[in-house]
């Protein structure tokens, strides 16, 4: 499945400020922690904070903060904010929607997008991060 | 699988100290009835007597039941299976429900996480269970747990598309 460069933005920043709901971080040190665009960025960033998953922290210091609820927001929430949602595979272009050849397809397709939604539905932001650490901690205890 | 809600996305950690996951016993099954049917409405007395002849005290199946104050307020059954389409023993979880009145207070990580110590005991490395792609809170709930998307898929058809042409 392949995302929008903005949905892929908005998912890496409000992972990475999920983390630590209490440090606040720039845009750019953001963008610069995952080597992507701090001017695309910046725009996402505008878009969670319009959503309520991010609040802007200005001053000295100041950038974005999560403000969200991490066990509440699925990766889903996050990813239906840009409309980048999987596409209904089934409305088949042209006149071939119409056929029994592109129906029987439609079904397939509609197969793989429902499981893919179904995924991204019941991973929680919370869940992610917590998943995350229990990989860190493998890791750590298989090199010690 | 009992169906609880479609509204949590995560438990919260377990903070019920007070309560305590064993075997379940016959004398149990009034109460994992009613948990199950007020999670889905559903009054089903001969399938629970059924699940406990069948999973209740036996080697490689588990039917546990979580107890807080005297009373049960959850449960979780599961069992071991091998080599269905090449598929090395793995554990199996096929249930579980929590009191509705309690959720969010660990209950089913409670559950979940005995279910699995005993699993582990009797040799497998590896649980899996099934769902309905709906089922928001049991999906949550399982992939809070660590659970992923696996190595095996489910498929299904409905009977009534089988050609008769072998039948006698």
């Amino acid at each position: 499945m392949k995302l929008q460069k903005a949905t892929l933005f908005a998912l890496l920043a409000v992972l990475e400020l999920a983390r630590d709901p209490a440090r606040q971080m720039s845009a750019a040190e953001i963008a610069e922690i995952y080597g992507i665009s701090v001017n695309h960025l910046a725009k996402v960033m505008r878009d969670l904070g319009r959503a309520g998953l991010v609040e802007a922290v200005r001053g000295v210091g100041g950038g974005y903060r999560f403000s969200g609820n991490a066990r509440r927001v699925s990766l889903f929430d996050v990813i239906d904010l840009f409309g980048d949602i999987v596409t209904d595979a089934s409305e088949m272009p042209g006149t071939a929607g119409d056929t029994e050849i592109a129906r029987a397809l439609g079904r397939v397709l509609n197969e793989v997008d429902e499981i893919a939604v179904a995924t991204l539905k019941s991973i929680s932001l919370a869940t992610l991060l917590k998943n995350l650490d229990r990989s860190a901690a493998r890791r750590m205890a298989a090199t010690t | 699988m009992s169906d609880a809600s479609q509204t949590a996305i995560e438990p919260e950690h377990p903070t019920e100290t007070r309560l305590r996951v064993r075997d379940a016993r016959v004398g149990d099954m009034s109460e994992v009835e009613a948990i199950d049917a007020r999670i889905t409405g559903i009054n089903k007395p001969e399938y629970w007597a059924r699940a406990f002849a069948r999973y209740g005290a036996r080697a490689d199946r588990w039917f546990l039941v979580a107890e807080a104050e005297g009373r049960v307020v959850g449960f979780i059954i599961g069992e071991q299976r091998a080599w269905e389409f090449g598929s090395p023993p793995c554990g199996w979880v096929f249930a579980i429900g929590v009191d509705p009145g309690l959720r969010l207070g660990g209950i089913g990580t409670r559950l979940f996480a005995a279910i699995t110590r005993r699993m582990q005991a009797a040799g497998v490395a590896l649980v899996r269970t099934m769902l309905a792609r709906d089922d928001a809170l049991n999906m949550a709930f399982f992939r809070s747990q660590g659970m992923m998307g696996g190595s095996f898929l489910q498929l299904e058809m409905p009977l009534d598309d089988i050609a008769d042409e072998d039948t006698p």
